[in-house]
């Protein structure tokens, strides 16, 4: 039932980002009706208040549009998707290099050992 | 409109040595879930009795919409106290007909349909039921009710973990817009998700008022963390 949050990050943050992720990978497909405050804070396990914030900052970055008739939908703005699908990897990778170099990886190193690690799947 | 519940100086003794809430002031916002956390013997059950009208504080005030606890405030406050009183030779059909009765804010379809999602036979009487079961009724009816404020009094504390997500559920979907909840608890991981604010108090006197995430961003550390440290013995 309850989304798996960290106990010890704001909640806000956390939907944010789990929201993003569901519209960049397609969860919520664009153009989609996007389920009332209430119901995703009953699914979510959060407070509706802090569900609304979420959701008016999603609106606010224009990856949701509030439709008079039909409430929230997620963009139709392809582009935008694309742009914040770079962000989020760009974002993963930045925290992949940070943690290898605290395992002591030199740059090439861990190029190699991507390489290495993911070379099939990335064929 | 000014705040939904003003406490002012407010100050309990029993039996004219033991203090139960001393000086305490705080007020609760409309629409906002509120969790009072404190550890045993904090005075968490005193306020909360306080604000239902079944004591009467030594000296200072508590206000509910500006008015005194009595029959006017008492039909806009749903109260779940810490054991429940229902009737044992009743069944839960007929408490159902008696809270339609006493509440007029109170929605029996609402009750009806959280019986069946949580699997209880309206015609069973609460003596044939398990003490877990009984709470669950308990909620309910209360749940039921278009209140201004709900006072749950350890609302989790006697039930399944898996009832738990659905009263915790039950309570997002359940109170309306300008509603407020009120609600304490010594569960705290289970339910600091959803809750706006919180009310730490030790030996009848405030530590602290705070949002959920406020005391997350600034300390970095989850609700039911910082209250271990905080009341660390």
């Amino acid at each position: 039932m309850a989304w798996n949050l960290d106990s010890d990050r704001p909640i806000y943050t956390q939907i944010l980002e789990r929201m993003e992720m569901q519209i960049v990978s397609g969860i919520y497909k664009p153009g989609s009706k996007v389920p009332s405050v209430r119901e995703l804070a009953a699914e979510a396990g959060v407070n509706p208040n802090t569900m609304q914030r979420a959701l008016a900052e999603l609106e606010r970055k224009g990856l949701v549009t509030t439709q008079r008739t039909s409430g929230r939908v997620v963009t139709e703005d392809m582009e935008m998707i694309r742009e914040t699908r770079n962000t989020l990897a760009k974002e993963q990778i930045q925290d992949f290099i940070q943690r290898m170099k605290e395992l002591g990886f030199e740059k090439e190193e861990i190029l190699a050992l991507i390489k290495s690690e993911a070379g099939g799947e990335l064929v | 409109m000014s705040e939904l519940v003003n406490v002012s100086n407010l100050t309990m003794v029993y039996d004219k040595r033991k203090t139960a809430l001393n000086e305490l002031s705080l007020t609760i916002p409309r629409g906002k879930i509120v969790g009072l956390l404190g550890p045993n013997g904090s005075g968490k059950t005193t306020l909360i009795k306080i604000l239902n009208g079944l004591l009467c504080p030594t000296s200072g005030t508590a206000l509910i919409n500006g008015s005194k606890p009595g029959p006017e405030t008492k039909a806009r406050v749903s109260y779940l106290p810490e054991r429940t009183y229902l009737q044992t030779g009743m069944k839960v059909k007929e408490l159902i007909a008696y809270f339609t009765d006493f509440y007029a804010d109170f929605k029996p379809e609402r009750a009806k349909e959280m019986l069946t999602s949580l699997g209880i036979d309206e015609n069973d009487r609460i003596k044939t039921l398990s003490k877990g079961t009984r709470e669950k009724v308990q909620l309910i009816l209360v749940m039921s009710r278009d209140a201004d404020l709900f006072i749950l009094d350890e609302p989790i504390a006697g039930v399944d973990p898996a009832a738990r997500d659905y009263i915790i559920k039950t309570i997002i979907t359940n109170y309306n817009e300008n509603a407020t909840v009120l609600l304490s608890t010594h569960l705290i991981s289970d339910i600091e998700n959803i809750l706006d604010e919180v009310i730490f108090i030790k030996n009848g006197n405030l530590v602290l008022q705070a949002t959920v995430e406020d005391i997350r961003e600034q300390k970095g550390k989850s609700v039911d963390a910082y209250f271990r440290e905080v009341f660390a013995c």
